[in-house]
């Protein structure tokens, strides 16, 4: 076979140049240069204004040896990661599915359950407040109890959590009532006549098919856990018990501390715990479309 | 709501959203919104000023372009920003394209950024405003270099408030040693009363505590030399301190952790808690009705050596870049805001403050804003605060967790101090 030399005419090249180039462009300048300098920025001390200088690994071993907060906030995005998976997911799925079969007033349920969706969490975190606050609290108002929810560290992230996970469950749940939607009926009333009973006919037969719809639901999950930061803000600017690494990033880089270098040492870390899921996830997409 | 201790105003922005559930709050903060020139005739000689401010709130709004419209020898153009967002962006500020004259913080916060070299040199300025000013306001204007850069404009004093009303009923008397404070406290909680009233949510709070517990037991050099990064947070001095503060902690109000200083504060105006340690904004919470009712005294001695002589008394005022493109008008502009005139406006519509001009006339002060004068100059040396006597990011990621992680477990003093003075070296090296 003859070897072939594929010529391009000027016109190719600049439709190349000017369509890769400019996503290269983009890339380059808005997701890699970024990842990048925080990858150098946080081999130094730097305070945002004097001279860089280089410490090495010198913040990494402060932030893992002596800023209690760090494996505090590592700790909560794990437990933020595990709630949300494995708490508020499944129980958004068990809404989508009761309100799928039509129930007397489903119509409210399903605005009842979306209803926080339309806030944002940082407006979730003013009403965690006027629930949750010891003093004036609802909570405490009606139950008679005095716990100090949101001031006292061993229970102020899981107050928080189901604060968020409020909001989660409703995400959710559309995103699987609306799949559930799709499923065809005729699986169903197949399984139902194959002798399979709800549960098997559920497990077996329609959770499969939600497939695309579980991984979708998977990838927000993981987003926002990893992304929590607004409403721990909102609440006590994520000190005291209520650490993100979101918000260790934010707290030591764009306060007036000034931080930078040890600040995108954290972010850093962030970065690689995001990169574990993200090539989980792509690794699996990619081994699918084989 | 006037100015207050920089971490604050957020709060309070925060509170007021989620009283009334407004949504984008956080969102909101920011921008500048350039206000027409508010004062100065269009035949101004020394052109235009501008100023960075972050009097956001209504009243310091309102007295910053009161005060401003009284300076006629230049058009001034006020860029008013949130109060919080203006002090996170300050370095972002200064690096870039800073206005000519902004607000800002006495002392150590002062220092770091005059050290950097993003403040103009106004010695020039204060040989002719020195006059006005005591040595203590001149010191906390000066640099390490020894050079003014900070024109003081109005303060106001950290004390133990009380409801004068309860005590006179109850017969309660101001202490003035610890063991006396102790013995208040321990009747105000045999009548029923939570004795201090105490929140560290937001963080700052309980800087003020251990601030006057420090300059009690330790005096104002070892305070300022600590703040300094220069004496090791392990020493058993500072170990006296917390100390000291774990034997008050059972008279201080439960659950800290998740209150507010306005929340302490209506605690105080509804006669739950007997008294509170903070700066004069207290009296916000207070009904327009029972502010007479609010008195003070200053913390109680600790330790003879140094008596009651140092209090927190945090200076605002103003600063010129060194980016600043009218630098004449400027330093006009600083003699302006230095003149007592300016400072009398200013005190009269935001009653939270004090002037910090020594000239300055007294005689429209309210009773509470008497009473404040009379404190600060009987103190030989006045603090900043702690986290304006220190670095910005030792205070705000250092201090604020590991007093909060005190206020939770008071007991655990070593591994804490412990844990301070390794996290002080990695800041301070």
């Amino acid at each position: 076979m003859a070897v072939k030399t594929r010529r391009y005419s000027a016109r190719d090249v600049t439709i190349l140049v000017i369509g890769l180039g400019v996503a290269i462009a983009v890339n380059v300048s808005v997701i890699w240069g970024p990842t990048l300098a925080s990858i150098g920025l946080s081999g130094t001390g730097w305070n945002g204004i004097g001279p860089i200088e280089w410490i090495g690994g010198q913040n990494y071993h402060d932030l893992a040896a002596e800023y209690p907060p760090f494996w505090s906030a590592v700790r909560n995005n794990v437990l933020w990661l595990g709630f949300l998976g494995l708490v508020a997911t499944p129980f958004g799925l068990f809404c989508a599915v009761l309100l799928d079969r039509r129930l007397r007033m489903s119509r409210f349920y399903q605005s009842a359950l979306y209803m926080p969706v339309v806030l944002s969490l940082a407006v979730v975190g003013f009403i965690a407040q006027l629930v949750y606050s010891s003093d004036y609290g609802v909570l405490n108002a009606v139950t008679g109890l005095n716990v100090d929810w949101l001031g006292d560290r061993a229970i102020n992230i899981w107050v928080v959590m189901i604060a968020a996970g409020w909001r989660h469950v409703g995400y959710v749940m559309i995103i699987y009532l609306a799949g559930l939607k799709a499923v065809d009926p005729a699986l169903k009333e197949a399984a139902a006549i194959d002798g399979a009973n709800e549960r098997q006919a559920f497990f077996r037969v329609v959770f499969p098919t939600l497939r695309p719809v579980n991984v979708i639901v998977l990838v927000i999950t993981v987003i926002e856990a990893l992304r929590a930061f607004d409403i721990v803000y909102a609440i006590n600017k994520g000190r005291n018990g209520l650490e993100l690494l979101s918000v260790l990033v934010t707290e030591n880089i764009v306060g007036e501390a000034s931080r930078i270098g040890f600040g995108s040492a954290i972010a850093v870390i962030l970065l690689v715990i995001s990169m574990g899921f993200i090539v989980a996830y792509l690794s699996q997409m990619f081994r699918e479309e084989r | 709501m006037n100015q207050r201790p920089p971490i604050s105003r957020r709060n309070l922005l925060l509170g007021t959203a989620a009283a009334f559930g407004v949504p984008a709050i956080l969102a909101g903060c920011g921008s500048g919104n350039p206000a027409p020139a508010p004062g100065g005739s269009a035949g101004s000689k020394l052109g235009t000023v501008t100023i960075g401010s972050n009097a956001s709130d209504e009243i310091p709004k309102k007295s910053l372009e009161t005060v401003v419209k009284g300076f006629t020898q230049a058009t001034t153009r006020i860029n008013t920003v949130d109060h919080n967002t203006f002090q996170e962006n300050i370095n972002r500020y200064l690096r870039g394209t800073p206005d000519d004259v902004f607000t800002w913080f006495a002392g150590y916060r002062m220092q770091f950024f005059a050290e950097q070299g993003l403040a103009v040199d106004i010695s020039d300025v204060w040989q002719e405003i020195g006059g006005n000013y005591t040595q203590a306001f001149k010191d906390q204007s000066t640099g390490v270099d020894g050079k003014q850069y900070f024109v003081p404009f109005t303060y106001y004093p950290w004390a133990v408030f009380y409801r004068k009303s309860l005590w006179q009923e109850k017969g309660y008397e101001p202490p003035a040693t610890l063991d006396e404070l102790t013995a208040l406290a321990k009747k105000m909680k045999a009548d029923g009363l939570i004795p201090i009233a105490f929140a560290d949510k937001d963080g700052w709070p309980a800087m003020g505590t251990f601030d006057i517990l420090n300059l009690r037991t330790n005096g104002y050099d070892f305070h300022i030399s600590l703040m300094g990064g220069k004496e090791s947070w392990t020493d058993p001095r500072v170990k006296q301190v917390f100390d000291t503060w774990r034997g008050l902690m059972e008279y201080h109000q439960p659950a800290a952790l998740g209150r507010t200083w306005q929340e302490a504060g209506q605690s105080l105006a509804q006669k739950k808690t007997g008294m509170y340690l903070l700066g004069m904004f207290v009296a916000q919470q207070f009904p327009e009705a029972d502010r007479d009712d609010l008195d003070f005294f200053t913390f109680p001695e600790i330790n003879p050596a140094y008596g009651t002589d140092s209090i927190d008394a945090p200076i605002d005022g103003y600063m010129i870049s060194a980016k600043a493109k009218n630098v004449e008008g400027a330093k006009a502009l600083l003699k302006h805001f230095a003149q007592p005139s300016s400072q009398d406006i200013a005190t009269k519509l935001d009653p939270g403050t004090l002037a910090a001009s020594s000239k300055a006339d007294t005689s429209g002060y309210s009773a509470l804003q008497k009473r404040g004068a009379e404190l600060v100059s009987k103190a030989t040396h006045i603090a900043q605060f702690l986290d304006r006597d220190t670095r910005p990011d030792f205070a705000s990621t250092v201090m604020i967790p590991s007093l909060q992680s005190f206020v939770s477990k008071p007991n655990e003093i070593d591994s804490l101090l412990a844990s301070i003075e390794k996290q002080k070296a990695n800041i301070f090296r």
